[in-house]
């Protein structure tokens, strides 16, 4: 096995383009080691992107969205008050991960392109609108979250791409997100459901909203019938009875040791109705 | 028969004292199992079979053996063969010999095939990719139910002994019956009779520490074995047999233990390692991952269960009747004699019978784990008893005190109960606080009893006192609960000299006589009387010396407050002769002064326990909430309150996540889907609320100071009391383990059509 910590993802991607065997990059590492310990995956290139400057900055851009960095923990999130503040949904998700050690090294980056279906910030990011810059053999460029798992443990980059950048957009005003997950116990588990939202409010009517399941499909969905059923509404019954019937409907879970398919599809409406209250009430300044 | 020394009045016992390896724990200066390094040491692997049943037909392991870093490799045939095969558990060495390094065949996923000695831990477990094994795969079975089915392949033929009647099939090994009166008369008289069956899923005891050991064995014959065990004369002489060597020539020490509860009782991996550094001539250090303890040690059994009570309208039982099968993997030894005979254990019963079958599928060799069996029946027999109240609009504590058994009552498996606490802790039951809170709405409360038999065992003690008047004391049971801190108070009362003055230590098997395993609850019953005796037979040497001093008999001396006194005024007016005026010349006086004991104490004393549990359950996810639980729990005397306080906690705790989320998961092709702890939910610290306890001190006659074993009780009414709580919040008979949120939501759905 071969290390590198190379100094631009430039470097990164050129180092990944040229080699022929199994390469993993090395951000937290909470995924990446755990599986070399295990014997599931013994890369033969280790290319590890925190040397590189700038992966632990969080930093507001000049229109009000945020770039993090790809090497930006989850403790380095939940401590930073404005980030919170604005996209308390991607926060709670990405918090919501592991234990306080594991939280001392999992990034964002690295729940996505580890490719679960059950990633906890992915759904948060998806509805947040969340893209990343990616850098590649041929330049950069952007792609929304939503586009890169394209199965479990698989991703859309290419060989030679490595992700640079998170980009979270700015939350404007009357927004509000949140991520809800269903797990048996009380915290270090996997999401047997996930449900992240965002959405935005005018006076009491939904203005706009972005509805992502998690864990109830081979990837993590976008659901538009979920962001229909509820925008136009002020969050009535009816309109929670009817985004719960998206949710399910939308659901293509499997049977496995951590749900069966009843539980995840009829769980997948519980959520989102739970998470939509909040995000809804966080969009009218009522919670943080 | 109470004995006529029994003490009630204490100095020492039921004081909290910091526990003597408490510093070293927490420093992490205490070595387990994993912690001992040796010079020219190497690591052993083990390879395991992927298939839940199939016959070895080749294995090559030429690649292996060729490579540089390889120093060894292993498979049956570096065993004994002088390991003789019989039915049931007459042949447990065979079982034990079979479980550890297959044979013919390799019958569970998981089972270990060969081993490999390398000189690094990565390198051995490359080499295991190295070996190239032929399977024949087998048609496989996991499932108690479908492993006594007529078409379900059989695991080993001849296996069954001679308990089991005729007809049933192969797999069935054991059978137990017993049981008084007509139950079918009782049936009769009964205003209500409540049938149901029920299930559980085999649970792994789930120590925090993974097996490990490091062994040295020469051609000489003569070997070191140091590993973590709950009794190291057991791992000393099955090594020994498997590995045809004498028993006194493999000396064993125990490390300290990172939790075992039941689980290390048996080897596993020391009789490979042992056999590895034989073939290497290097001492071998094996440590198991997490994944190669969920798949190739304990679990505990799974069980099917049909259960029958009828009961009168005011709450009196008529009869009461239980078929109990448990699953105990692909060997013999599922205690389904122990789940038949603790099930009932509570009650005071006219007509009772009860029926367990010892059943063989493809899973690992079951392991004990606290109270092994009880836990299942207890689950099956307090639910019907809790469906019954209901039905009948009666009180659950009510109804059990109507039928408690008492001192002089007629146990269900057959002996006549002496001096018990079963209704005391119902009585404190019924005035505890908690029996008497309200409960919100989606709440529901649940009670329980439960029976543990309590073990004596082969137990030897020694005493040895210092020129300064300290003590050390040599017990051979390794400290699983805090027992060091238990033996020392119990000297320290005998002695007389201060808890802190005495230092206990888990001898190794070449510096005590044998011990029995830390196992059914034994140790602060068996190895405290037997501490207790060891310090009364110093202090007897004690008095000697004062007598030989003052010139009087021995017998006009006795020992009060850690001197010698004389008996009475007529043995002459001497000053108190404290012990460390005694010892402190003792080598001129008679020479070094120690104390003995060694005996298979019989009157371990039966221990019964009630426990409350408040649970609320989401009624749109299923998932549970354990919001209150008290444990109620009859210790005979609590020797150190803040350990046995420990081990009801603990089997509570243990109970939680076996009722809610523990489970063994097995796919199709007959693999353990979850051999880790992210899908093999334990609950974790945020998962428990403040466990209550309440000790009750109904004193065993058979113990000097009245002690009984707490050890495995409290793991009995957790399944069942949790059981209630759940299918009283939701409304809806929970019948089978664990409820996890898809089974509750399911049943919901069910109720509600
Ligand atoms: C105890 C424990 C508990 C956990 N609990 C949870 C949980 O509750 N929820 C959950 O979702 N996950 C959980 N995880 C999984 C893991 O912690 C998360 O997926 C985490 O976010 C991974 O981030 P990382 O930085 O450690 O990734 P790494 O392990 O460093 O990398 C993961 C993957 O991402 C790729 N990668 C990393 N950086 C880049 C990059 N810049 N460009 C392209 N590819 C990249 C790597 O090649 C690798 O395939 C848990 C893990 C552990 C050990």
């Amino acid at each position: 096995m071969d290390y590198h910590s190379p100094a631009s993802f430039t470097e990164a991607s050129a180092l990944a383009a040229a080699t022929t065997g199994v390469t993993r990059f090395l951000a937290g590492g909470t995924d990446v080691l755990v599986q070399l310990r295990s014997d599931m995956v013994t890369p033969d290139l280790l290319i590890d992107i925190k040397k590189i400057d700038g992966v632990s900055d969080i930093t507001r851009t000049s229109d009000g969205g945020w770039t993090l960095g790809v090497a930006v923990t989850g403790a380095e999130m939940s401590e930073h008050g404005e980030l919170g503040r604005d996209w308390p949904g991607i926060v709670e998700a990405m918090d919501l991960i592991g234990s306080t050690q594991v939280q001392g090294r999992a990034t964002l980056v690295g729940n996505l392109c580890n490719g679960s279906p059950a990633a906890d910030s992915v759904p948060a990011m998806i509805a947040a609108g969340v893209t990343v810059s990616v850098t590649g053999p041929d330049g950069e460029r952007t792609v929304p979250v939503k586009d890169i798992p394209t199965g479990p443990g698989r991703t859309s980059l290419a060989k030679g791409e490595v992700i640079s950048a998170v980009n979270i957009p700015p939350r404007g005003p009357n927004g509000g997100d949140a991520y809800l997950r269903f797990i048996p116990r009380t915290e270090m588990d996997i999401a047997v459901v996930g449900c992240g939202i965002s959405l935005r409010v005018d006076g009491d009517t939904v203005s706009e909203a972005r509805v992502s399941l998690g864990a109830v499909a081979p990837t993590v969905l976008l659901v538009e019938e979920c962001a229909k059923a509820i925008i136009g509404t002020a969050l009535d019954d009816a309109a929670l009875d009817a985004l719960a019937a998206a949710a399910s409907a939308a659901c293509n879970p499997i049977d496995d040791k951590r749900g069966t398919i009843a539980f995840r599809t009829e769980v997948a409406g519980v959520l989102a109705k739970r998470a939509a209250k909040i995000a809804y009430a966080r969009a009218k300044g009522e919670q943080a | 028969m109470a004995l006529d020394d029994q003490k009630s009045v204490f100095k020492f016992v039921g004081t909290r004292p910091d526990r003597p390896d408490g510093l070293d724990k927490v420093t992490g200066r205490a070595k387990f199992g994993a912690d001992v390094s040796a010079a020219g040491m190497l690591h052993g692997a083990i390879l395991r079979s992927p298939h839940a049943h199939a016959r070895i037909v080749k294995i090559d392991a030429s690649k292996a053996q060729a490579h540089p870093d390889v120093k060894a490799v292993v498979t049956r045939a570096d065993f004994s063969d002088k390991v003789p095969f019989k039915p049931g558990l007459a042949g447990e060495f065979w079982n034990v010999l079979e479980n550890v390094m297959a044979g013919d065949k390799a019958l569970y996923d998981g089972h270990a095939v060969a081993a490999v000695a390398a000189t690094s831990a990565l390198a051995a477990r490359d080499a295991l990719k190295l070996i190239e094994v032929d399977y024949e795969v087998l048609p496989h079975v996991t499932d108690v139910d479908k492993a006594m089915a007529a078409d379900a392949p059989v695991i080993r033929e001849g296996a069954a002994d001679y308990s089991v009647p005729e007809g049933l099939h192969p797999n069935v090994v054991r059978y137990h019956e017993s049981g008084h009166g007509d139950v079918e008369a009782g049936f009769g008289e009964a205003d209500l009779v409540v049938e149901d069956s029920f299930t559980t899923e085999a649970t792994h005891q789930g120590y925090i520490e993974p097996h490990a050991c490091l062994a040295q064995l020469g051609a000489d014959g003569k070997g070191e074995l140091w590993c973590t065990t709950q009794g190291h004369w057991i791992a000393q002489k099955t090594c020994a047999a498997l590995l045809g060597i004498e028993t006194a020539q493999l000396r064993v020490t125990a490390s300290e233990i990172g939790g075992g509860f039941g689980g290390k009782t048996t080897v596993f991996i020391e009789p490979v390692a042992l056999a590895l550094s034989r073939k290497a001539n290097r001492p071998v250090k094996i440590v198991m991952s997490r994944s190669e303890v969920f798949r190739a040690t304990g679990p505990t059994s799974s069980a099917s269960m049909d259960v029958k009570i009828g009961m009168k309208k005011d709450g009196s039982i008529t009869a009461a009747q239980g078929i109990f099968r448990l699953q105990g993997g692909a060997f013999p030894g599922a205690p389904g004699d122990m789940t038949a005979m603790c099930a009932f254990a509570p009650y005071n019963l006219t007509n009772v019978r009860q029926v367990g079958y010892d059943v063989m599928a493809n899973r690992p060799k079951q392991a004990a784990y606290r109270a092994p069996g009880a836990p299942m029946g207890a689950f099956a027999v307090e639910s019907v008893l809790d469906e019954l109240c209901n039905q009948l609009g009666l009180d659950p504590v009510e109804v059990r005190l109507k039928n408690a058994a008492h001192d002089g009552s007629k146990a269900s498996y057959g002996p006549t109960y002496d001096q018990i606490g079963l209704v005391k802790t119902l009585e404190e039951a019924k005035a505890h606080p908690h029996y008497a809170a309200p409960l919100k709405p989606g709440q529901g409360r649940g009670i329980s009893c439960g029976f543990w038999f309590n073990h004596g065992g082969e137990t030897s003690v020694s005493l040895a006192l210092s020129e300064d008047g300290s003590a050390q004391l040599m017990v051979g049971t390794p400290d699983i609960g805090g027992s060091r801190a238990s033996m020392a108070l119990m000297a320290a009362e005998v002695l007389g000299i201060p808890y802190e003055n005495i230092r206990v230590t888990v001898a190794d098997t070449a510096t005590l006589g044998y011990n029995d395993v830390s196992h059914g609850s034994r140790v602060t019953y068996a190895s405290g009387l037997a501490t207790i005796k060891a310090a009364r037979h110093a202090v007897e040497r004690l008095c000697a010396r004062a007598a030989a001093k003052w010139g009087i008999p021995e017998d006009a001396v006795k020992w009060e407050d850690g001197c010698a006194v004389p008996s009475g005024p007529n043995a002459g007016d001497f000053d108190p002769l404290p012990l460390a005026d005694i010892t402190a010349n003792m080598g001129a006086t008679g020479g070094p002064i120690s104390g003995h004991f060694e005996a298979t104490p019989e009157g371990a004393g039966v221990s019964f326990g009630t426990h409350i549990v408040d649970a609320e359950v989401d009624p749109e996810t299923g998932k549970t909430a354990i919001t209150r639980y008290t444990v109620i729990q009859d210790a005979g005397k609590a020797i150190h309150p803040a350990y046995v306080e420990g081990q009801y906690q603990g089997g509570a705790a243990q109970g939680i996540g076996w009722a809610l989320n523990e489970e063994y998961i097995y796919g199709e092709d007959g693999r353990l889907q979850n051999s880790i702890f992210l899908d093999y939910r334990i609950p974790v610290a945020s998962d428990l609320p403040m466990i209550d306890t309440v000790i009750v001190e109904v004193p065993n006659p058979g113990h000097p100071f009245g002690v009984r074993g707490v050890g495995e009780t409290g793991i009995v009414p957790p399944l069942a009391a949790i059981a209630n709580a759940v299918s009283n919040a939701a409304g809806v008979r929970m019948r089978d383990l664990p409820m996890s949120p898809p089974r509750i939501l399911a049943a919901l759905k069910a109720r509600d059509g």
